[in-house]
């Protein structure tokens, strides 16, 4: 278990690799060969990953017995609930019949969770900060859903390094590129195996400036400029959500453990509902600027400005999914605020359902075939927190694992059609490509199939567990998420077909000679396709395939990711599969192709609607605009903040307490002036001066009995002394 | 008694005395004057002394004589060289005090 | 700690040593330019030196006490004599301010900046160099003020004889605002002499804070406490600058010459915030709990306001400056918190500010340098003109808006997650309010640094500059920012290295506050 306990060194060697590019590629590699360090980086990434994965999945099949949680028979109040009583399988499996325990994870019941509950493997090195006296630690903690985000998120940026060697061949700044992915690989490695919820936040603003970073890639040009500021003003206002957020888990628990939360919520259940209310509130706000949730989705579309092997890295597989993940990480945090368990409908399942219904209705309006790409992964995301809003939270990963490859798949698809068609993304100068770019043509209509959720490509399996989990819920279905889900399942199969027809079939509608693009491009794409087919299989559930006697790897994810430790304790339950709504689910979606087929390839149904009737441009031209989300957001909501209001306040500053002082100065200078001149000059120096007056002018009167001459002097003092004598003889 | 007489003839002498010192212009003149009161103050103070039976009324009186005989020198000293200096002994000439 | 030998002398000698270096500048002959540069370097260096030593020699075990104390006779009539010392607290300031000063030097080495006349400059930022020194290690109210004060001058003359167009009313202003509440500083400080009396009732008649910080205020009674706290309020709340008192402080750094924003930033506005921590709060307790909803109000006012005001900017240094009162709030709505977080954050807030800041502003200088202008509008397109001072710039103001993994963050999160639970028994909602406010705060932080690096450094050079040649950040430039630069990662991956030291010092002041809180 020796890579699970070292899993720093995953995120450390990109992050040594960013280092090494940035300040010695130039000198001592060369700035165009400067990939090569970046490749071998995640190479070695990928194979410790893969390492750790397996030592993982060694855990838990083979448990050592300090792995192995032992916690007190406590789940009845919850288990009893449940159809299928998987909280009393826990209290009776777990302790030193493990080993029983692990035999006994077949397929045949999906809701039976009966393999041993296992710690996840902690690391930590101390001295990272400290505070009052208490030494916070830095760390890693590895389970079951780090090591699939590790090898989701190295899977696809292996490829993406890969395919962006020929992609962005010759850019004006390859160096900085290379540099910036190995950095964003690197925070989301981070962000991924966090062990306390400051690496956590750590993370997500990490990964948030490197895709600030490589949206704004090519600055010169304003629009990619104005959609990296609006990608990172609008995570920052979420991040007001997950500062928030994590300090009320903080305050409630005193603790920044991601291990030490989610034990002390789920061994005691009920208690601090709402903190853990208002928690959740703050951290979906975050979730919903990161994962392009409603209302904040609005800058996903716009990072499309980034190269696409970034969009399709960060903006579709790995950073976007970073809020999903962080959910099902504090998973606990979130079902106990939102009343996951017991309610039928809740914000988070509300925001889910209604971000992916929207994402979708946007994809029908878009020419940019990123942009209907980056629609679908909002859309497709929403999908992701709807499951976790409904309890299914394996669902949710399982599609985020699935969605991962096939959306990489189409984004670097949609590269690869760009490269061919004179860089440009407007499906109205495309058209007819499928027999110019054959490779290219297969992997994407691989894709847009698993997408659809079409059977048996992966995306058919996830998509189905999501809406099973939907209908089934936990104690409650939840039917609102049911119809949403449903809805989105048709069409996202309408808007893939739509695509596909733009671009490769009809007339060619561009210029000059499409043409396939290179091995090093196709590869990475056969590659995503192939997982794009069989990564249903990491989920299977047991029906399916108990015929052909595999039911022991049924639901692998489910045994190995989910985090059973935490959520045994809130009585998390899983529905039974059904065959009947997979057959809805694959109804609708096919339903979605075949609508649509008709409607570009047979030109059948309503074709210029929008022209003829009111309603229906009205309702197209609400999509053209985004719903105007970003009208308000920019010219209300920026507009306000950037030119009023700060132009209030510097005229506040400028005019009232600039004034203020400078009034108080100039008054000060004024009653100065007045006390120097009336005080000063004129009272006490007035009276100085008037004494000296006094005297001067008395002086000056009797100057002239002061004669000089002996004779006046004479008769002043025969005069006197005869007043003298007078008075002398008239008193005595 | 004859005191009534010489205290006014002393006085008489005094009264001229004073005249010539405020009124005549001539330094000269006013060094007369001078005289005049200093010996007018003589006369009293001799007949003060005859008056009490004291002799030293005469005794003081002899003092003034010194002191007026130095005194005149002095004075007539002065003039004359007020008179060097000035070529006039007109002591309405004489102002350099003036404030 | 036994103090002997040579440890009685190390203080001394790093507030000193600048002097020193001054007094020896003043007998050089202005023609011998190179010998008076060397001099003034070399002087700032032994500091330097000294105060590594000291860093060295420092035990950390014990940060909680002051250490290489040296306690003399000074003016014995008002009893007031001369006491260093250093702790936690005072050990990362003072090497801030001894980094900074040469740092200052070697970046203005070939840019005096106009009228000339090094001589004069380096002997004005020595000396400003000793009053910043002194302060952070002056263990006496008097000698404390004295340094305080020294400071005041120098500073005066870099910015009305090296500033811009508007530098007489700039420096002006400054030096009327910081006199004016120095003045009523003082006063408290005597209030404090007259009035500080020992647990038994004794009046204690000294300037000693060690004394005082031991007595916590107790003789004297509540309503007096807080008549005097608002006069030191006054004292430390302008050099802060705390919102409203903050207006002098854009028009300084406006004007002043670029090392001497430089070091405003980095180093004198911490002088008010230091003495929160090391006067106010812990000798009168009851004071500080009085006021710290209050002092809370004004710093996340200041927050707000500092952002609302750098967003209405034109002037690219006048927006760094706004930043300052920003960034300064946060520093001050940790301190308002009275608890273990706030503090050190605020302090860690102190030191991160001090290098991004200045960081900002030694760009600024260089970009006003080769452009001759910092109106926003008319910059653009730095990436293009010269790469390396745009990333540094890039990295500065991802730094300033708080980045985690960079200093900036340390002093911004925990202070708003002090305010959750603010100590001493004040009242929480409000200051969960205003934990709210400051982490919007963080939105608009981000929204001008960003708008900000958008119109100066993305995109093509304005055409105005189109043609002309940006040289690129130069050899003096990397040599005095580096340290910034390495300063701003390192404390930011790492922050112990300064939360470890300061830990003990402001665990000893709010125990003191939470106890006479439970007391009263």
């Amino acid at each position: 278990m020796w890579m699970l306990e070292n899993a720093f060194l995953i995120p450390l060697i990109p992050a040594i690799s960013f280092v090494v590019i940035l300040f010695f590629g130039k000198r001592y590699i060369g700035a165009d060969r400067v990939h090569v360090v970046g490749i071998t980086a995640l190479s070695l990434v990928w194979l410790l990953s893969a390492v750790a994965a397996f030592q993982w999945t060694q855990r838990v099949e083979n448990p050592t017995p300090d792995a192995v949680v032992q916690i007190e028979h406590h789940g009845d109040d919850h288990g009893d609930d449940h159809g299928d009583d998987h909280g009393d399988d826990h209290g009776d499996d777990h302790g030193d019949d493990h080993g029983a325990a692990v035999g006994d994870s077949e397929g045949g019941h999906g809701g039976g969770h009966s393999s041993p509950l296992i710690r996840p493997v902690i690391s930590t090195f101390s001295q990272w900060w400290s505070n009052a006296g208490v030494d916070f630690a830095v760390g890693t903690f590895v389970d079951g859903q780090t090591v699939l985000l590790l090898m989701v998120v190295a899977t696809i940026s292996l490829l993406v390094h890969i395919y962006s060697t020929e992609y962005v061949k010759g850019d004006r700044r390859y160096l900085h590129y290379y540099a910036f992915l190995s950095l964003f690989t690197a925070s989301m490695l981070f962000f991924v195996m966090a062990q306390n919820i400051i690496q956590l936040i750590v993370g997500w603003e990490l990964v948030g400036v490197c895709s600030f970073v490589l949206i704004g890639h090519w600055w010169e040009e304003k629009p990619n400029t104005d959609a990296a500021l609006k990608a990172f003003l609008t995570n920052r206002v979420g991040d007001v959500g997950l500062l928030v957020g994590m300090i009320v888990l903080w305050g409630t628990f005193q603790t920044f453990d991601i291990d030490a939360i989610n034990t002390l919520i789920s061994t005691n259940p009920g208690a601090h509902h709402l903190a853990l209310l208002v928690a959740a509130c703050c951290l979906m706000a975050a979730v919903a600027s990161k994962s392009g949730q409603f209302p904040l989705h609005t800058w996903l579309p716009d990072a499309m400005a980034g190269p696409t092997p970034v969009s399709a890295l960060i903006h579709a597989a790995t950073m976007v999914v970073a809020g999903v993940y962080m959910i099902a990480r504090l998973y606990p945090v979130f079902y106990e605020g939102f009343s996951i368990g017991t309610s039928s409908i809740n914000l988070m399942a509300f925001i889910g359902g209604f971000t992916a219904l929207i994402g979708a209705g946007l994809a029908f309006a878009q020419w940019d075939i990123k942009k209907v790409l980056a629609y679908s992964t909002v859309s497709q995301l929403g999908y992701m927190v709807m499951a976790l809003g409904v309890g299914a939270w394996t669902a949710a990963m399982f599609h985020l694992f699935t969605h991962a490859f096939f959306k990489a798949c189409l984004f670097l698809g949609a590269g690869s059609v760009s490269h061919a068609a004179h860089h440009t993304f407007d499906m109205r100068e495309m058209g007819g490509l499928r027999k110019d770019m054959p490779h290219t043509y297969r992997t994407f209509v691989i894709s847009s199939l698993a997408l659809a959720g079409i059977f048996p490509f992966a995306g058919f399996w996830s998509k189905d567990e999501i809406l099973l989990g939907s209908l089934v819920g936990q104690q409650n279905g939840y039917p609102l998420m049911l119809i949403f889900g449903c809805a989105v399942a048709l069409m996202t199969a309408a808007y893939m077909t739509r695509v596909i027809w733009y671009t490769f079939h009809g007339e060619f509608r561009g210029h000059g000679q499409p043409h396939e693009s290179p091995k090093v491009m196709t590869v990475p794409l056969w590659i995503l396709a192939g997982m794009a087919v069989v990564a249903g299989a990491f989920n299977l559930p047991g029906p399916v395939l108990e015929p052909i006697g595999l039911e022991g790897l049924a639901h692998r994810i489910q045994t190995y990711a989910e985090p059973s430790v935490y959520l045994n304790g809130l009585g998390l339950s899983h529905p039974d599969p059904s065959l009947t709504m997979a057959l809805v689910g694959l109804a609708l979606a096919l339903s979605g192709i075949v609508i649509t087929y008709l409607y570009y390839w047979r030109r059948r149904g309503l074709h210029g609607l929008t022209e003829r009737n009111r309603y229906a441009r009205t309702g197209y031209k609400v999509l053209e605009n985004k719903y105007y989300l970003d009208h308000l957001y920019n010219d209300v909501v920026v507009d306000t903040v950037k030119r009023p209001i700060a132009k209030w306040a510097n005229d506040f500053n400028q005019n009232v307490l600039d004034r203020a002082v400078n009034t108080a100065g100039e008054t000060a200078r004024d009653v100065g002036r007045w006390v120097y001149k009336w005080i000063d000059q004129g009272a006490i120096d007035g009276s100085v001066n008037a004494a000296a007056r006094g005297a001067d002018s008395s002086g000056e009167g009797l100057r002239s009995i002061q004669s000089g001459k002996v004779q006046n002097y004479g008769q002043l003092l025969f005069g006197a002394a005869a007043v003298l004598a007078i008075v002398f003889v008239i008193v005595v | 008694m004859l005191l009534n007489q010489f205290l006014i003839l002393g006085a008489a002498l005094f009264a001229v005395g004073v005249y010539g010192v405020l009124a005549r212009r001539n330094g000269v003149m006013v060094l007369m004057s001078i005289e005049l009161m200093l010996n007018a103050v003589n006369i009293n103070l001799v007949v003060f002394g005859v008056q009490h039976g004291v002799v030293s009324g005469q005794v003081f009186a002899l003092f003034v004589i010194a002191v007026a005989a130095a005194e005149v020198g002095v004075g007539l000293a002065i003039v004359l060289l007020l008179y060097r200096n000035r070529t006039s002994i007109d002591v309405e000439d004489f102002d350099l005090m003036r404030g | 700690m036994e103090v002997t030998g040579f440890d009685t002398w190390v203080l001394s000698l790093a507030v000193f040593l600048p002097l020193v270096g001054a007094l020896v500048i003043m007998l050089i002959p202005k023609a011998y330019e190179m010998e008076l540069k060397l001099v003034a370097l070399g002087s700032s260096l032994m500091a330097l030196v000294v105060g590594a030593y000291i860093a060295v020699q420092f035990d950390y075990g014990a940060a909680g006490e002051l250490q290489f104390v040296v306690d003399k006779g000074w003016i014995d009539v008002i009893n007031s004599r001369y006491i260093v010392g250093l702790d936690g607290l005072s050990l990362p300031l003072l090497l801030l301010s001894l980094v900074v000063v040469p740092l200052c030097l070697i970046y203005s080495w070939n840019h005096i900046p106009d009228p000339g006349n090094p001589k004069a400059f380096f002997v004005l930022l020595l000396i400003l160099s000793t009053g910043m020194n002194g302060s952070f290690v002056a263990q006496d109210m008097i000698l404390f003020f004295v340094f305080f004060e020294v400071v005041l001058l120098p500073m005066y003359f870099l910015i009305g004889v090296w500033g811009g167009e508007d530098r007489r009313y700039a420096s002006l202003k400054f030096f009327l605002y910081t006199l004016f509440g120095s003045a009523l500083m003082i006063i408290s400080f005597l209030a404090l002499f007259f009035l500080s009396k020992d647990a038994s009732g004794e009046l204690l008649q000294t300037f000693d804070m060690r004394v005082l910080t031991d007595v916590a205020g107790v003789g004297i009674i509540k309503s007096t406490q807080v008549w005097i706290f608002a006069g030191l309020f006054m004292g430390f709340g302008i050099k802060v600058p705390m919102f409203p008192f903050h207006t002098w402080l854009p028009d300084a750094h406006t004007q002043a010459p670029t090392v001497g924003s430089v070091i405003l930033a980095a180093v004198l506005l911490k002088l008010g915030t230091y003495g929160f921590i090391r006067i106010a709060i812990p000798f009168l307790p009851e004071g500080a709990i009085a006021w710290a909803p209050w002092i809370g109000l004004l710093a996340v006012i200041g927050i707000i306001y500092g952002a609302l005001g750098c967003l209405a900017q034109k002037d690219m240094k006048r927006l760094i400056a706004f930043s300052s009162v920003a960034h300064m709030g946060f520093v001050m709505l940790g301190i308002a918190t009275l608890t273990d977080f706030g503090i050190n954050a605020a302090v860690f807030g102190m030191i991160a500010h001090g290098l991004i800041t200045g960081m900002l502003f030694f760009v600024a200088g260089s970009i006003k340098e080769r452009y001759h202008t910092l109106e926003i509008s008319r910059l653009g397109g730095l990436l293009k003109a010269a790469p390396r001072m745009g990333w540094i710039l890039g990295f500065a103001s991802m730094a300033s808006l708080g980045l985690p993994g960079l200093a900036g963050f340390w002093g911004e999160f925990p202070a708003i997650l002090a305010a959750y639970n603010p100590g001493a028994g004040m009242p929480e909602e409000t200051f969960r309010t205003y934990m709210v406010i400051a982490a919007i705060g963080t939105v608009l932080a981000a929204g001008y640094l960003l708008w900000l690096y958008q119109r100066t450094a993305f995109g093509e050079p304005t055409e105005e500059f189109a043609g002309h040649e940006i040289a690129d950040v130069n050899r003096d430039e990397w040599i005095a920012w580096t340290p910034f630069l390495i300063g701003i990662v390192l404390f930011g991956i790492w922050p112990n290295l300064i939360f470890n030291v300061t830990d003990d010092v402001v665990s000893g002041i709010t125990a003191t506050v939470e106890a006479i809180a439970a007391g009263s």
